[in-house]
């Protein structure tokens, strides 16, 4: 007798739950942290964090919709790559190399009307990106390199050779840092900036969106997706059933390279005169799209949701400044999120145990 | 010839925290964890023993060689306490490895400067003044060649990571309970069988990784600053290159770091040394060496590389 399945017995019902569940233990130890370093202060600055994306209408909700497109596209970039059984640590280098394309495209190819730039711009770094990863991926099918190892040193030369490109070509003496993007030659608006007045808000979200629809129809709804996933699942078995698995490990890490080097362009190209700096660090968006796709349980929807759930305590978290209390507090509660929502499996375990409870209860009556 | 002596002290300085903070990590994959927190627990384990001799040094309490063996065991404390948070993730609640991992290393940059900032007043950067460089050593120093390259301007961390390592390879393949740390991490089923509790090896894996790497991440800040900033510029993460390098192995993860201490010496050194200063390259040229270097390195050598077989699988008893 096959009974129909009840909203809490569903996979993705426990899923969403158990996120949940993390986020408010998470918040929850914010809190808590909050208290100890300032008691008068926690309250009124846990408030302003929890209603930050709504702080000032419609132009922080832009806000947190600007804030949410890189760490969507690196998130997505990771969660791509882990589908296919593949820890993409290399995002932060193909970030940046996607980056420098965008810039390096912008301000030098002038004879590209502007109206087609942007495109031209974004479509360029998604490939810069897509060849960056294609190291690790080649070296992983055929010479059996772990990605996680050749992907950190994919990071540094990438990242290198970036700030030797920059000096080469787009340097700013005056500011020690590359040339920023004109605002003519940014990424236009299509009227997104009616809706969210006063924000950074541009069409790239639109872009950004679209690309984790087109990631989740890739993996779910093709052969193509179906295959890197029986990769990810079990390598031998996938090849035992006629996929060639050197090609689905390639292919899977330069499409998640792609995500990544748009997200590098969308950042650059939203004309707020972001600049490409040339110290020796890896930038922030590009570990932080780790915690996205691992929120968004490597799902390239979940990714969205993950992206502008962040980006809304961090725009929270920016107006707290006011305050006495020291912003890596955002920090602290993103991580701790993180690390509960690690613990989802267990969640899932206490919701099998109580649904059990109550059928069994149910019987007796 | 002083120019040897330099660049093999600075080729030191490079390797001694890579290899102590990889044979850290090198434990804990061994036992079945897989420890992507290196990094987070290096900048919190350096954070507590600056922190410390912040203090100590400011209130004139303590100086030299005490502050340092005692910074040294708050720092390997405080990095055991803070891995506990991921062993207890991953083998308690059967968590997502990488997940807890990745959860530590945004946890602990956050928090050492939240701590700082609400202990200083706002102020970021923690101070300390380096007084932990031995200049000469008695008798040891006066040993023609060998007094100069090792016992002159040295740091007693060299000799401790030297240390550090032979007693890691004694203890992970010489002795009981390290041959039942690598039974946990091949095949913890039969391990379990044998009467051995998975768990409480794990917890120790795990708790000498956060030890080793805690005290890594002081050893990697002390000889190359004077204030700490809560980074350690992605060394956690090439200590995590190096022990896949190095294959899961204590005498190979020493020679990995052997290999990429010399490299970034010369990347950094270039200009004193002619043959590569004739090649005249730009300067992020020659900083690039170590990483190609180690690509095509392990594009030779990975043919047949494997970890732990069980390494970052939760132990599940129902499991065959």
């Amino acid at each position: 007798m096959e009974k129909k399945k009840g909203f809490f017995d569903k996979d993705s019902t426990k899923s969403v739950l158990s996120s949940l569940v993390a986020i408010l233990f998470g918040l929850l130890f914010g809190l808590i942290i909050m208290f100890i370093a300032s008691p008068t202060q926690a309250l009124t600055g846990f408030g302003i964090m929890l209603t930050g994306g709504f702080q000032k209408g419609t132009t922080s909700i832009g806000q947190v919709l600007y804030q949410a497109i890189p760490i969507m596209m690196t998130g997505l970039s990771i969660a791509f790559a882990y589908k296919c059984g593949e820890f993409n640590i290399g995002v932060p280098g193909q970030y940046l190399v996607g980056s420098f394309t965008a810039v390096f495209i912008a301000l030098k190819a002038t004879f590209i009307p502007n109206s087609l730039l942007w495109i031209v711009c974004i479509l360029g770094a998604g490939l810069a990106g897509a060849i960056w990863a294609l190291i690790p991926g080649i070296l992983k099918a055929y010479r059996n390199v772990n990605v996680v190892i050749s992907g950190i040193m994919c990071n540094y030369i990438g990242m290198l050779l970036v700030i030797q490109g920059v000096k080469a070509s787009i340097y700013n003496p005056s500011s020690a840092q590359s040339y920023p993007v004109s605002a003519t030659k940014a990424i236009p608006s299509f009227g997104l900036d009616k809706i969210f007045p006063k924000s950074n808000i541009n069409f790239g979200i639109v872009v950004a969106v679209g690309l984790c629809i087109i990631a989740w129809v890739i993996m779910n709804k093709t052969t193509f997706g179906y295959e890197l996933k029986a990769c990810g699942f079990n390598k031998e078995a996938a090849r035992y059933a006629g996929m060639n698995e050197k090609k689905c490990i390639i292919a899977a890490v330069a499409i998640a390279g792609f995500f990544a080097g748009v997200g590098g362009a969308i950042a650059y190209l939203s004309g707020t005169g972001k600049t490409i700096p040339i110290t020796e660090a890896l930038p922030d968006e590009g570990f932080n799209g780790i915690p996205i796709a691992l929120l968004g349980f490597s799902n390239p929807i979940g990714c969205i949701f993950a992206a502008l759930f962040i980006a809304y305590i961090k725009v929270g978290g920016n107006y707290m400044q006011s305050l006495d209390i020291a912003i890596e507090v955002i920090d602290i509660i993103v991580a701790s999120i993180i690390y509960f929502s690690s613990f989802s499996l267990f969640v899932k375990l206490m919701i099998n145990n109580w649904r059990a409870k109550k059928k069994k209860g149910g019987n007796t009556a | 010839m002083s120019i040897v002596y330099f660049i093999f002290q600075q080729t030191l300085l490079f390797t001694i925290p890579l290899m102590i903070v990889a044979l850290g990590g090198m434990f804990s994959e061994r036992s079945g964890v897989v420890n992507l927190a290196l990094e987070g627990i290096m900048i919190f384990g350096a954070f507590a023993g600056i922190f410390y001799m912040n203090f100590m040094q400011t209130n004139d309490i303590m100086h030299g060689f005490p502050l340092l063996i005692t910074g040294l065991l708050i720092s390997g404390v405080v990095g055991i306490l803070f891995s506990m948070l991921h062993a207890f993730a991953a083998i308690n609640l059967r968590a997502d490895q990488t997940i807890s991992g990745t959860a530590l290393n945004m946890l602990a940059p956050a928090l050492g400067i939240f701590i700082a900032k609400t202990l200083q007043d706002g102020m970021q950067s923690i101070t300390f003044s380096n007084e932990f460089r031995i200049a000469r050593i008695p008798v040891l120093t006066d040993i023609p060649f060998v007094g100069q390259l090792l016992f002159k301007n040295c740091y007693f961390t060299t000799f401790l990571g030297i240390a550090i390592l032979f007693i890691s390879y004694y203890f992970l393949m010489k002795t009981k309970t390290g041959l039942r740390i690598r039974s946990c991490g091949e095949n913890p089923q039969a391990a379990d069988s044998a009467g051995i509790s998975v768990a409480r090896i794990r917890y120790l894996g795990v708790a000498l990784s956060g030890l080793l790497a805690g005290m890594g991440g002081l050893i990697y800040i002390l000889p190359i600053s004077t204030e700490y900033n809560c980074t350690v510029a992605g060394y956690g993460f090439l200590a995590l290159a190096v022990l896949i390098f190095g294959n899961w192995n204590p005498f190979r993860i020493g020679l990995a770091a052997l290999f990429f201490g010399v490299t970034k010496t010369l990347a950094y050194t270039y200009n004193s040394i002619p043959f590569l200063a004739a090649m005249n390259l730009p300067d992020t040229g020659y900083k690039m060496i170590p990483y190609i270097a180690t690509l095509i390195l392990l594009a030779f050598t990975s043919k047949n590389s494997a970890g732990p077989k069980a390494s970052g699988i939760p132990y599940d008893k129902s499991r065959r």
